[in-house]
């Protein structure tokens, strides 16, 4: 995504927004929340066909005989081979009356491990979310933190240098910072301690349910959390800069210092509220991006997640896999979205239009 | 061309002239203003440094290191990756090349993929935008729904799954990937724009002339919306750039050239990490950051004097 950082362009994003002219039309103006939330589920609906239908062309452009690679197998029942061999040396309209029958690959058997891919996928599903929920939580909270500081005292030092470093940041490959982070913090070299374990999620042996499990779990989870969130923070705080600056002119900014309120009252009661806006919703519109950086965060880390299980799928070619993990990134994102334009529609009631 | 005609405010352009030289005159005038304004902006400035210096020196590249040089079976003699000394000054990669010569020629990789593919996604983007911005009813609301639709489609997920699909991996089919995928952001701005000039009194008027929907386009919306696309064209390559290396690091590279993206697959299965070879790891991923740093620049800096209201902050 370019960075965009007027405010303008976040409220923008918000907006994928399949339907706004249909929209406008048939709603009156004002329309009630339950309304566009019916309209904005409608919407996403939408983009799930077309998401599917994508799905299936994009996976039928493979060259070769895609059914070889389940020769190889040994755990796939010859019963099964038989169904796919079928399926996949049948006409396209054949395939695609197939496809329609279990889109979501609930069947789909993973040609490099020959277990159903939605196992795999299941057994990888949690050390994701815990990566891209630490990696979140801390990308937002030092972003916002950073961006209310740098617009408040637009122009200043800390505006200056922090808006350099988080550029910089912005340009950086997630995955170079976590080669860097594992020369420094888990090998160690020169002055740097190896103090982190890099590769997998959990010491082998442990529950993730346990005093040691959960300690386990955050030491291999920081150096990946950190080179993710050092990447996406720059997008909020470059975000809430921008709106932060945007009501700095404004009126009410003005009548909450008349009234004689600190510097700090007015900063954080008044300006920050209202610029928080475009930065809340940032979050759920940047599953997308973070979903891509975890792919090589996941590879570099040995991280056993969703990340390193498509990259995995792409170098053993096992398509069936590729397809359902490609098929779970983009109904996260199409989830997300819709959340994203719900939040926005309860904060700020002049958007259900 | 007259000298005089070029700094002429509109209402004094002397009658005399033909309607095409008024037009040449405003036209070159306006580029001359544009030109100082962006001259004005110093990060643009810097980035346009930064940006000329890696394409002088990926094109000098067979200059400043001979072929011979990549080539590993050349190369056994030198030891493997040695750290920087006088004679190797970024020390070598696992096959004892030099990696300054592998650096520089990665350099041609990676300007060249994210120049081409954002060519691509430029054109996509700006066919795709004014399309749906100008067709109103069913071809409009098609394109707008692709646009939209794609937009929501994840990004990197999306370019490595077709980058595997597509199996043989030359740098076309890198750059085709990149391109075919990375346009949808473009033909959101471009829509807007488009829909905002469609709104003014001069493309009412060609309508009203005769004007094709063709030449309503080409001649009335493209000229106003290319500045924009220029802007986010610029912003583009830096997307391609980090895009390459991804792709590239996760081994949907071209196999037969280097890339910065190709190196650090290298360095990381030669266990350059966990050895401590860091000055295998430090220059590629320096040079990615320095380079799209330099794109991104130069497009805030063009969004700024395109956008005055930005250039308030």
């Amino acid at each position: 995504m370019a960075l965009d950082v007027s405010p303008g362009a976040a409220s923008a994003e918000a907006h994928p927004d399949p339907a706004t002219e249909g929209r406008t039309r048939r709603t009156r103006p004002g329309g009630g929340l339950g309304r566009f939330i019916g309209f904005r589920l409608l919407a996403g609906l939408g983009t799930l066909v077309f998401v599917l239908l994508f799905n299936f062309f994009l996976f039928r452009m493979l060259p070769g005989d895609p059914a070889a690679r389940y020769r190889a197998v040994k755990s796939i029942s010859p019963k099964d081979l038989a169904r796919i061999r079928d399926d996949l040396t049948s006409p396209l309209s054949e395939q695609f009356v197939t496809y329609l029958k279990d889109p979501l690959a609930l069947k789909g058997i993973s040609s490099w491990k020959g277990e159903p891919v939605w196992d795999l996928i299941a057994g990888r599903a949690w050390p994701t979310i815990v990566l891209l929920g630490t990696t979140t939580i801390l990308a937002v909270v030092i972003g916002i933190w950073v961006g209310i500081k740098a617009g408040w005292n637009r122009g200043g030092m800390f505006d200056k240098v922090s808006t350099g470093v988080t550029l910089i940041f912005y340009a950086t490959p997630e995955f170079w910072l976590g080669l860097l982070l594992i020369l420094m913090f888990s090998s160690g070299i020169g002055p740097f301690p190896g103090i982190f374990p890099s590769g997998g999620v959990i010491d082998p042996g442990l529950t993730p349910f346990s005093v040691d499990g959960i300690q386990s779990i955050a030491n291999h989870t920081v150096l990946p959390a950190t080179a993710l969130a050092a990447v996406y923070l720059a997008e909020y705080s470059l975000i809430m800069r921008a709106s932060i600056v945007d009501e700095l002119g404004q009126d009410y900014l003005m009548t909450a210092r008349a009234k004689g309120l600190m510097d700090r009252a007015v900063r954080r009661h008044h300006a920050v509220p209202n610029a928080s806006l475009p930065t809340i919703t940032l979050i759920f519109l940047n599953i997308g991006f973070i979903i891509g950086g975890a792919i090589t965060v996941e590879t570099v880390f040995s991280y056993p997640g969703l990340g390193l299980l498509t990259y995995e799928a792409v170098s053993e070619q096992d398509y069936v896999l590729m397809q359902a993990l490609f098929l779970v990134f983009t109904l996260s994102v199409i989830a997300s979205n819709i959340v994203a334009d719900i939040m926005i529609a309860v904060m700020d009631p002049r958007t259900r239009v | 061309m007259s000298t005089a005609a070029t700094n002429l405010e509109p209402h004094q352009v002397p009658t005399t002239l033909s309607s095409r030289a008024i037009a040449r005159a405003r036209r070159a005038a306006s580029l001359k203003r544009f030109a100082r304004a962006f001259l004005r902006q110093r990060g643009g400035v810097a980035g346009l440094v930064i940006m000329l210096v890696f394409i002088a020196l990926a094109a000098s590249a067979p200059l400043l290191f001979p072929r011979d040089l990549l080539d590993i079976t050349k190369t056994l003699g030198n030891k493997s990756l040695e750290a920087p000394s006088s004679r190797f000054w970024l020390g070598t990669d696992e096959n004892g090349r030099s990696i300054l010569a592998v650096l520089v020629w990665g350099a041609r990789t990676s300007l060249i993929v994210g120049l081409a593919g954002s060519l691509i996604s430029m054109v996509l983007g700006t066919l795709i935008g004014i399309g749906s911005g100008h067709y109103r009813g069913f071809f409009g609301s098609v394109l707008q729904r692709l646009t939209d639709w794609f937009l929501v489609i994840p990004f990197i997920p999306l370019v490595v799954v077709l980058a595997a699909v597509l199996g043989q991996r030359g740098l076309g089919t890198i750059v085709l990937v990149l391109g075919v995928t990375s346009w949808p952001g473009t033909a959101r701005l471009v829509r807007a724009q488009t829909l905002s000039v469609e709104g003014r009194p001069y493309l009412e008027r060609a309508k009203v002339l005769g004007d094709s929907d063709w030449q309503q386009m080409t001649k009335h919306v493209l000229p106003n919306v290319m500045p924009l696309v220029l802007a986010n064209t610029t912003l583009t390559v830096a997307i391609v750039i980090l895009s390459e290396t991804t792709l590239a690091f996760l081994g949907l590279g071209d196999p037969y050239r280097d890339s910065w993206g190709t190196m650090l697959e290298k360095a990381t299965n030669a266990g350059a990490a966990s050895t401590g070879a860091w000055w295998y790891l430090l220059p590629p991923g320096i040079c990615v950051i320095v380079i799209v740093l330099a794109f991104t620049l130069i497009g805030r800096a063009l969004e700024v004097v395109l956008n005055p209201r930005l250039g308030s902050e």
